[in-house]
C-alpha cells in the first residue's frame, strides 16, 4: 500500500512537472528560468474593443515596454546619431514635433509631412497620413530608412546594437535570449509606442464624474458634437478613416495622399482624421503642418473649404457654421482634450 | 478518498502511453525529401549577374545586376490528388548560390505535379515583423507602403533615359485590382514523375527566364517602363508576364 501511495506521488509529480513544462514551452523560455513581467494591455472603460489585437502575436512585457522605450529615445537608430524616433516624436507634444510644419532630418532635410502625435496607436489599423503602413510593428522601417530621416539601413542600426552591451542584456530581458534581430527591434518599438493610451484628459474625467465642464467647456462639448463629431468620433476622437478636408494642393510637395497608397483617384487628396486629443499641444495642423493655430482651423472650416474639389468629403459641402463666441466656447473645449498623462507622463519620458 | 486521488496519476500514467502508442500504429508515414532547385536563365541560358549583355523581344538590350524572387506554398500532388505541402518561405537570389535550392522532407510516393505561389500571400503582408527569408533586412520589404516586393530584376540597358540607365522592376501589390499573387502549378510532362522513396532525396529542376517578363499577355517595352516600384497596373502586367517563367527542366528520382 505504501509503495503504492509513492508510485502514484512520483508519477502525480512527473506527470504535472511535465504539464507545467508543456504549458510554458508556449511563453518565452528564459536561461535562468525568469519570466518577463508579462503586462496586460488595458482597453479604458467604455471604449470600443481595436479592430485587432496589435499584442496578440507580441506579448506586451515590462521589459520589452522599457526595451522599446530606450530604442525610441536612442539617437542610434539614425545615421548620424541625432535623430531619435523622440527627435520628431516628442512627449510634450503628445509625441508629435512641437511647432514644426516639417520635422527636421538628416543633413539639415526636411520630412514632407506633419509628423503625427502618437497615441492610441493600438486602436489605428493603418498608419501614416496615407493609410500605407499597415500594422504598427513595421513602421519603424519608414522613418528609419528614409534619406530625408534617419536615414540608415536596418542592417547598420541592428549591427551598432550589437555592439552595444547595454542592449544584449535588454533583449534578453525581453525575449529570452540575447539575440538582437529586426523582428525583436520592431516588437520592443511597438510594445513602447502601442502602450500609450489617452484616456485621461479631463474630458475623460467629466465622463466618468470625477470633474465638471466650465460653463463654456460645456457649451463647447455641444457645439463639437453637432459639427465635428462625426469624423472626429468620440472618445478617440476620430474614425480613423481618410478623407478631403477641403484644403489647396501645396505646389510643392504635390502631395496627393491617401491615392498614392491605392492608386484610386477616389482617393486623391484624402489623409487620416487626425485625433482631436492633446489637439492644443499639437500643433501645426494638418497633413502638411499648414495651419499653425487652432482658430484658423476652425475658420478654415468655416470660411476656407475649396469645395470644387471632386473628392471633398460630403460633410462638409455644407461649410461649419457657428459663431465667434461659438468658436471660443469650441477651443475651450478641445483645450479639455490635454492629457498630461500622456505628455507629462514619466512612464513614457526618457 | 486519498486512494482516489492517487489513482488520478496511476490512470493517466498507463492510458496516456496506450493512447499515444495506438496513435503511431495509425499513420506509419514513411518520408523521404525533395530538393528544389532554380535555374535562373536568359532564352535558355543560365543567367550571368553585371557580365552578360542579354536581348529583349523588342531588341532592346539590358544586363541584369539583380534576380530575386519568394517561392512560397510550394506543394506537390500526386496523380490521385493527395500530396505534401510546406510552410516555408524561401527567397532566391541569383547573387547566393545556397538560396537556389532547398530541400524538404514529403512523405513517400509518386508525385506528377509541383505547385507554389511566386510572391508572399495576402496575410503575411499585414502581419508585422517577420523573421528568415521575411526578415525587410533582406531588401525585399516596401517601407512607405507595407508589403513584400514579391520579384525583382534590376540592371541597365541603353534603351532606358532615367538616372544611370537604370531597369529596376518591383514588382509587389496583394490587394484589390492590382493584387499580383497567382499560384503556379506544373504538371510533369507524360511519363514523368517524382518518385519518393523512404529517406531519399529526389530533385526537380525549375527554370525560371527572364525573358518571360516582357512579353505575353503584355509587351514591356524598357523604352517606355524603366521602372516599375510601385503596387498598380504596370506591376499586374509584368506579374503576369512573369507568371509563366517557370518551367520543369528536369527530375532526377533517387
Amino acid at each position: 500500500m505504501k509503495i503504492r501511495i509513492i508510485i502514484s506521488l512520483c508519477l502525480g509529480t512527473i506527470f504535472f512537472v511535465l504539464l507545467i513544462g508543456a504549458t510554458n514551452n508556449a511563453a518565452i523560455k528564459f536561461a535562468d528560468g525568469a519570466l518577463p513581467n508579462y503586462i496586460e494591455f488595458k482597453i479604458p472603460a467604455g471604449w470600443p474593443k481595436p479592430p485587432t489585437d496589435i499584442f496578440a502575436k507580441n506579448k506586451l512585457s515590462e521589459q520589452g515596454f522599457q526595451l522599446g522605450k530606450k530604442l525610441f529615445y536612442d539617437g542610434q537608430l539614425s545615421k548620424d546619431g541625432n535623430f531619435s524616433c523622440a527627435g520628431c516624436h516628442q512627449q510634450f507634444a503628445a509625441f508629435a514635433t512641437y511647432d514644426h510644419d516639417f520635422s527636421h532630418g538628416l543633413n539639415d532635410q526636411h520630412t514632407t509631412r506633419n509628423a503625427p502625435a502618437l497615441f492610441n496607436l493600438a486602436w489605428m489599423t493603418k498608419l501614416h497620413w496615407d493609410g500605407g503602413i499597415n500594422h504598427i510593428e513595421v513602421q519603424p522601417l519608414s522613418p528609419l530608412t528614409s534619406p530625408t530621416e534617419m536615414a540608415e539601413t536596418l542592417e547598420n542600426v541592428l549591427s551598432k546594437l550589437k555592439k552595444d552591451t547595454a542592449y544584449s542584456k535588454l533583449f534578453k530581458a525581453a525575449f529570452g535570449t540575447a539575440e538582437i534581430n529586426s523582428q525583436r527591434l520592431l516588437k520592443a518599438l511597438a510594445q513602447f509606442t502601442g502602450s500609450i493610451v489617452s484616456s485621461n484628459a479631463k474630458y475623460d474625467k467629466v465622463l466618468r464624474g470625477e470633474a465638471k465642464f466650465t460653463y463654456s467647456e460645456e457649451n463647447g462639448y455641444a457645439i463639437f458634437k453637432a459639427n465635428c463629431a462625426s469624423c472626429h468620433k468620440e472618445p478617440l476622437f476620430t474614425d480613423n478613416s481618410f478623407r478631403n478636408n477641403g484644403l489647396a494642393i501645396n505646389d510643392f510637395l504635390k502631395d496627393y495622399g491617401r491615392m498614392k497608397i491605392t492608386n484610386n483617384k477616389n482617393d486623391s487628396l484624402k489623409f487620416k482624421v487626425p485625433s482631436l486629443r492633446n489637439v492644443m499641444v499639437s500643433f501645426p495642423y494638418m497633413h502638411d503642418g499648414r495651419i499653425y493655430s487652432i482658430g484658423s482651423v476652425i475658420e478654415h472650416y468655416r470660411t476656407g473649404i475649396i469645395t470644387n474639389q471632386p473628392t471633398l468629403d460630403t460633410l462638409l459641402l455644407k461649410k461649419i457654421t457657428i459663431t465667434n463666441t461659438q468658436k471660443n466656447e469650441l477651443i475651450y473645449f478641445l483645450n479639455t482634450l490635454t492629457d498630461t498623462s500622456v505628455t507629462k507622463n514619466p512612464r513614457f519620458a526618457k | 478518498m486519498k486512494n482516489k486521488l492517487f489513482s488520478i496519476p496511476i490512470f493517466l500514467f498507463f492510458v496516456l502511453p496506450i493512447t499515444g502508442y495506438q496513435h503511431k500504429n495509425i499513420a506509419p508515414q514513411k518520408t523521404g525529401n525533395v530538393k528544389i532547385t532554380f535555374v535562373n536563365t536568359v532564352k535558355g541560358i543560365p543567367l550571368q549577374l553585371h557580365t552578360a549583355t542579354y536581348t529583349n523581344p523588342f531588341a532592346e538590350e539590358y544586363t541584369v545586376s539583380k534576380f530575386k524572387y519568394y517561392i512560397s506554398h510550394v506543394a506537390l500532388s500526386t496523380a490521385n490528388g493527395s500530396g505534401t505541402k510546406n510552410e516555408n518561405y524561401y527567397l532566391i537570389d541569383e547573387s547566393k548560390t545556397e538560396t537556389l535550392s532547398f530541400i524538404f522532407p514529403i512523405n513517400t510516393g509518386t508525385y506528377t505535379s509541383l505547385s507554389f505561389l511566386p510572391g508572399v500571400d495576402s496575410l503575411h503582408n499585414v502581419s508585422g515583423a517577420q523573421t528568415d527569408a521575411l526578415d525587410p533586412l533582406n531588401d525585399m520589404f516596401w517601407t512607405w507602403n507595407t508589403g513584400y516586393i514579391m520579384a525583382k530584376v534590376e540592371g541597365t540597358s541603353p534603351q532606358s533615359k532615367v538616372v544611370n540607365n537604370k531597369v529596376e522592376f518591383h514588382i509587389g501589390g496583394f490587394m484589390g485590382p492590382y493584387n499580383v499573387l497567382k499560384n503556379i502549378v506544373l504538371n510533369f510532362a507524360a511519363g514523368k514523375t517524382l518518385n519518393i522513396e523512404q529517406d531519399k532525396t529526389s530533385e526537380i529542376i525549375i527554370e525560371a527566364d527572364i525573358n518571360t517578363w516582357w512579353q505575353q499577355p503584355n509587351d514591356i517595352k524598357i523604352a517606355a517602363h524603366p521602372v516599375c516600384s510601385t503596387p498598380g497596373a504596370l506591376a499586374k502586367k509584368i506579374a503576369d508576364n512573369y507568371s509563366k517563367m517557370f518551367t520543369v527542366k528536369n527530375i532526377i528520382n533517387n
